[in-house]
């Protein structure tokens, strides 16, 4: 498969087929679909952890294969599934990870992005807290922090809603969207449909590694694809922007 | 923070290095010296010792803290490796080759012991850089490393060897000279350099291995400084002093809740304090009164380090660690 971030172009491994993609800056894209269809596999090699053998990635016209591991860490900020917090450090110490990349947590620069991120996700109050002692809302926050502080030009998370509440599942994804407003590009996997429908500007759905529909959410995920996809009969309710899904 | 830890710990070893040279047996008055032979005793026999100490108890407390960065688990120890056992077998080999021939049989058996074994633990875990199958090869290296001790003491040539071998095991610093500080010191240096140069990739390494990617952390990397780093640290250490076990689990864990608990800024102090507790540790077994010689260091150390090892375990039960 071939995917193209913004000018990313991502081909990508077995498990995904024959899949071309382009990917734009400045949109909250999602990447939706059943269970084992291939969606994390895509943003892995979206984010260049997997080698896309057969394929091709390409970040700024260049082959992900050839961009220097530094440079596509600085580019690229990407958020695992269930993201992991080894150490009981600090919020702050947990969002200067994010400058592994540069190096330069301790430079004016690296410090003035740490202290953006963590002002851009409202953690001044919760700095000096230790991990351990935040609720799954703040968690998730101070984790985005961390992506943020990298200043990339890429946003890629893995399920970022899994575990979260509706509030802070909303609030977030306002987040995300105030990222793609400022010019970051977005990439989501997302298991909710009408989170998806609701808060993204394209929707990439994938079946089984193929692409199945890909476009403006009203597109991709009208009724006809989500029961090919997924094999339940569904229709959309309410207006745009609050749409909530009927399953029939 | 930091800054004042490392500046504390150091003045302590200040305090301590000059106290412990006046301790033992024969006990220094430093302002008249009225012992006979003050100077040789204070020069070849307490320097040396001390100097052992601090380069032993350096390497362990850094290798320490790399390992639990690196597996991100409070509980690893350089032990996990099988780098200890692995030089511990090449010593106990040396035995057997009659390492009465030469001074250097026995530390050079040790370093080829713990050569292999970074070289077995590269061979198997090294083509992916994963952490799990990494401890999986460390555990099977140590337990089969172990095994060919005992089976090398069980067939020893004579009884007389046998317990030369268990006696050296055990750990000590007792009678040791400049020859094992110019053997332990630039080894140990390397490897202390190279794994304070992992501290980066360690701390990515917080968030997992899939982020630790995404932040530019090369695990095959990181794993060859591990090893190397480890290896050169902990394969000094037992060539020259035997099996020490515990310090590189308990120093990391006394001195993270005093750091911010990165895995890099638990490395130099870890490294000092380490220093500051073999150092003091080998004095207080040398001023000990014991009938029959001195309470062997190894075992005074696997005597607090058991307990310790217990109590944190309760405490992670507690959820506290």
């Amino acid at each position: 498969m071939t995917a193209t971030l913004g000018c990313v172009t991502l081909s990508l491994a077995d498990r995904l087929t024959d899949l071309t993609l382009s990917l734009h800056e400045g949109e909250v894209t999602a990447i939706c679909g059943p269970n084992g269809a291939g969606k994390s596999t895509l943003l892995s090699c979206l984010g260049g952890l997997v080698a896309a053998d057969g394929g091709l990635v390409t970040l700024g016209g260049r082959l992900m294969r050839n961009v220097p591991v530094q440079e596509r860490a600085r580019s690229i900020g990407y958020l695992p599934q269930s993201p992991e917090i080894a150490w009981d450090v600090s919020v702050e110490v947990l969002v200067s990870l994010g400058r592994l990349p540069w190096g330069d947590a301790g430079a004016k620069i690296g410090r003035d992005a740490i202290e953006e991120a963590i002002a851009a996700m409202d953690l001044g109050a919760l700095r000096n807290r230790r991990v351990s002692r935040l609720s799954g809302g703040e968690r998730a926050r101070a984790l985005m922090a961390r992506v943020l502080a990298t200043c990339p030009a890429w946003l890629l998370a893995d399920e970022p809603l899994a575990n979260l509440d509706l509030r802070h599942a909303i609030a977030l994804m306002r987040r995300f969207r105030e990222q793609a407003g400022k010019g970051r590009g977005v990439v989501l996997v997302l298991h909710d449909l009408a989170t998806a429908m609701n808060f993204a500007d394209r929707v990439i759905v994938l079946d089984r590694g193929r692409l199945a529909a890909d476009g403006e959410p009203a597109h991709a995920l009208r009724s006809e694809v989500i029961e090919q996809v997924w094999g339940c009969k569904a229709g959309w309710l309410g207006e745009r922007g609050m749409r909530a899904l009927s399953l029939g | 923070m930091n800054r004042r830890l490392i500046l504390i710990l150091v003045a302590a070893l200040v305090v301590a290095v000059p106290l412990s040279l006046l301790a033992g047996r024969v006990w220094i008055d430093p302002i008249a010296p009225t012992t006979r032979n003050a100077a040789l005793i204070l020069f070849e026999l307490r320097l040396p010792r001390a100097a052992l100490a601090l380069v032993i108890g350096a390497g362990l407390g850094v290798s320490g803290a790399a390992m639990q960065g690196y597996l991100r688990n409070p509980l690893a120890d350089p032990g996990l490796f099988g780098i200890a056992p692995g030089a511990a077998l090449g010593a106990v080999l040396s035995f057997w080759a009659g390492y009465a021939a030469s001074v250097w049989l026995l530390p050079v058996f040790a370093l080829v012991g713990a050569g292999g074994a970074m070289a077995l633990l590269a061979l198997i875990a090294g083509r992916e850089g994963g952490v799990a199958l990494f401890t999986m090869a460390g555990l099977m290296i140590a337990s089969l490393a172990g095994a060919l001790t005992s089976l090398a003491i069980s067939l020893s040539p004579t009884p007389f060897a046998m317990s030369e071998i268990v006696t050296w095991l055990m750990g000590a610093l007792a009678d040791r000279s400049w020859r094992e500080v110019g053997i332990a010191a630039p080894l140990t240096l390397i490897g202390v350099g190279v794994l304070l140069s992992a501290g980066r990739g360690l701390d990515a390494l917080t968030l997992g291995e899939v982020a630790a990617r995404s932040l530019g952390l090369e695990p095959r990397r990181l794993q060859a400084r591990m090893i190397v780093g480890v290896g050169l640290a902990v394969g000094a250490a037992v060539a020259v002093a035997g099996v020490i076990g515990f310090v590189g689990l308990m120093v990391p864990h006394l001195v993270r809740p005093l750091t911010d608990r990165r895995p890099s800024s638990l490395m130099v102090p870890s490294a000092l304090a380490g220093a500051l507790l073999l150092l003091v540790a080998d004095c207080l077994c040398r001023v000990l009164p014991l009938s029959g010689g001195e309470l062997r260091l190894g075992i005074a150390l696997s005597l607090l380090g058991a307990p310790f090892f217990l109590k944190l375990l309760l405490d992670m039960r507690r959820g506290l660690a």
